[in-house]
């Protein structure tokens, strides 16, 4: 079990992973217990296999043309379900932008997702999901607005977490050790999530850092890191799930190196062959999260991998339907392009916004 | 009323919105004990808690993206960048968030924040602290840009900035901070953002101005008045969104316009005036409008600035060059 000892003892110079159990499933802690129901860990399961189903979809809509640029987030499951499973509808999530399991947790729709990704903000309202931030794409810049929320929430009194996300190469970015440094100054509930899934796109880490690892960069803001198996749901659940507990109890901010692999590319306009090898995908192919909790659950008889292809064939029917629901979305309108800029529109864009409809209007179209 | 200069005013400003509201917070780097290096923010951390009012970690993206932090969690950041040139780092925070976040997510998260920059030269600084960075956030869709030129729109322009429900860079003219000195009310008033204003009328050229500059183009006014010119002098007050119909107005009955800025020339806030007075006041022109600007040259160490700080002299030169044509 992860606890107050374990982090005493755990020293992220160590290199040490934390991980529950094995690439085979099988647990390697001894006297280890889930603190999770059979159901849940059922459930979180099932929730990875759709996550998967979605990616797996969502880059086949690509292909065919339905929709633009998706990063897919094959083999960085575990650290999605698990962060969905402990944060908290109080709680603040702060993407990056390859967590999608988290943000259905969180309570995002998938045919909001599709609909940002086909190219719409309105895919960014969240309409069903608390306290849930954008996509991000300048790497790590999310992170210090994670540091400002951590600042709020202790101000307002608030028992609310943050979780701000970032990836291996967000780790050279400035504001990453600007986040880590306000969140440790301000006393900032905050987990800060670190996805080493290997690669920044294309750039190995071992060209991004001559750091032992990534959670040793924690250490020197007096924020505790700790390096867990990404790839092990039980163990990125046992972290979360203490990380938060920590966070709030010693309003101190709180980092965690998800050590993962990206199976995919980094988006669909990626060709990962270019730049990795065959032997390496084998390797981390053996640590596939989602086989290690499969066999962890037939083992204990809880499921029978022959459901398998129903279930996802359920899930294909709720996934297109979502995809369908997006691609149904009502027609991009002048609105959307000038309506959110400014609570009221400022007479200048009123003036851009009027001569284009005018010119419009010479056209023939109607808005 | 009472009688204060602009360091006053913006303190009284803040003093008066940290009273009223607990969502604001102060902060950035020496702002708390030491009251900024302007002492802009003296006294605040005192009565209000350095909870409120406190000095930050020495990095602007992180005082810039943590403001945005707080503004979408409900709180009413005023950070300050301490001098123009500082504020560069935080520009990724500016440009691709702070001014962003409410289109991106459709009005779901907002970021009423307020950015206070002390800009500009004259003050015989090093290099960095002298700069009129403007036309960057003058060009950037999502902000609001205003810049007081005395110590009374100083404060209601602040208060209107705290007030308002989107990001507001509040850029200070540090070289006048104390320079000029008048009555400012007690209570609190605010000055709409967005509007310009006529600070004399005149019939044959309309000078716009904004900042430091207003105090010299109202010294090269007495020099053109002496040559029978007589000029109407427009306080833009707001980089953006102009106010187009205080500039048209103005320049549709004078026919003549110089724009006078200390930021440099290549698309800066001078040339879109004049796009918008050529829009807008074309048939009335009787001259070509001018500008007169800072040179698109880095502004000289302290020793080289009184080639590059634009006197009242050169603003007057430039007066009677356009009336004559």
């Amino acid at each position: 079990m992860f606890d107050l000892k374990t982090l005493d003892s755990y020293k992220p110079i160590d290199d040490k992973l934390y991980r529950v159990m094995d690439e085979k499933g099988k647990i390697i802690l001894k006297d280890w217990k889930p603190s999770i129901s059979d159901p849940e860990i059922l459930k979180a399961y099932q929730d990875l296999l759709f996550e998967r189903t979605v990616d797996l979809m969502a880059v086949s809509y690509q292909r065919q043309g339905r929709m633009y640029t998706y990063p897919p987030n094959l083999g960085q499951e575990a650290i999605h379900i698990a962060a969905g499973k402990v944060i908290q509808p109080e709680d603040w999530l702060v993407p990056a932008f390859r967590e999608l399991g988290a943000w259905l947790a969180k309570g995002v729709k998938l045919s909001e997702i599709f609909l940002y990704f086909k190219g719409h903000e309105d895919g960014s309202k969240f309409l069903n999901a608390n306290r849930m931030l954008p996509v991000s794409v300048p790497i790590a810049s999310q992170l210090v607005h994670a540091a400002g929320l951590g600042y709020a929430m202790n101000y307002q009194n608030e028992q609310a977490a943050v979780f701000g996300f970032v990836g291996d190469g967000g780790t050279s970015e400035g504001d990453f050790h600007e986040a880590l440094n306000f969140a440790s100054v301000w006393n900032a509930p905050v987990v800060f999530v670190v996805q080493n899934n290997q690669f920044a796109i294309s750039v190995p880490l071992k060209m991004q850092t001559r750091s032992i690892n990534l959670a040793v960069k924690g250490v020197a803001y007096d924020v505790p890191s700790v390096v867990v198996d990404g790839n092990d749901f039980f163990a990125m659940h046992e972290v979360m799930s203490f990380a938060r507990q920590y966070v709030l109890e010693n309003k101190r901010p709180f980092l965690i190196e998800a050590r993962t692999y990206r199976i995919g590319a980094h988006t669909t306009s990626d060709d990962p062959t270019r730049y990795r090898s065959k032997e390496e995908e084998e390797i981390w192919a053996q640590r596939d999260p989602a086989k290690r909790l499969q066999a962890w659950l037939v083992k204990h008889k809880l499921w029978d991998p022959a459901q398998e292809d129903e279930l996802t064939a359920q899930f294909r029917k709720q996934i297109d339907a979502e995809f369908e629901a997006a691609e149904n979305y009502p027609e991009y309108k002048l609105d959307d392009v000038f309506g959110y800029m400014y609570e009221t529109l400022p007479d200048e864009l009123k003036r851009q916004k009027n001569n284009y409809q005018n010119y419009l209007k010479t056209q023939g179209a109607t808005q | 009323m009472k009688v204060m200069n602009m360091v006053q005013a913006i303190n009284d400003a803040l003093d008066l919105k940290l009273q009223e509201d607990k969502g604001v917070v102060v902060y950035g780097e020496d702002v708390g004990v030491e009251g900024g290096v302007f002492r802009v923010t003296e006294g605040l951390q005192l009565k209000h808690g350095a909870d409120r009012v406190f000095d930050s970690p020495l990095a602007e993206s992180g005082i810039a993206g943590t403001a945005l932090g707080m503004a979408i969690a409900g709180m009413k950041p005023v950070i300050e960048m301490q001098f123009d040139g500082f504020v560069y780092p935080a520009m990724n925070q500016i440009l691709s968030h702070i001014s962003r976040f409410r289109n991106r997510t459709r009005g779901k998260f907002t970021v009423p924040m307020v950015i206070r920059i002390p800009y500009g030269g004259g003050i015989n600084a090093l290099e960095h602290h002298s700069e009129s960075p403007e036309a960057y956030f003058g060009h950037t869709p999502g902000l609001k840009v205003v810049i007081p030129s005395t110590p009374y729109d100083a404060k209601g322009l602040l208060i209107a900035a705290i007030e308002d429900p989107d990001p507001v860079i509040y850029m200070e003219p540090k070289r006048i901070y104390r320079a000029i000195k008048q009555e400012v009310p007690e209570e609190k008033y605010s000055i709409p953002i967005g509007k310009a204003k006529v600070l004399t009328p005149g019939e044959h050229i309309t000078v716009i101005a904004y900042g430091a500059m207003i105090r010299e183009a109202q010294k090269a006014m007495v020099i053109a008045k002496e040559k029978g010119i007589s000029v109407e002098l427009i306080d833009l007050r707001t980089i953006w969104p102009i106010d187009r119909d205080t500039i048209s107005a103005s320049v549709r009955k004078t026919g003549r316009a110089l724009v006078v800025t200390e930021a440099p020339q290549s698309y800066g806030p001078a040339a879109e005036l004049i796009a918008v007075i050529n829009e807008e006041a074309f048939l009335s022109l009787e001259a070509p409008p001018a500008r007169l600007t800072g040179f698109d040259t880095v502004i000289p160490l302290p020793l080289g600035e009184k080639h590059y700080m634009i006197s009242p002299a050169r603003i007057a030169y430039e007066i009677e060059k356009i009336v004559k044509f």
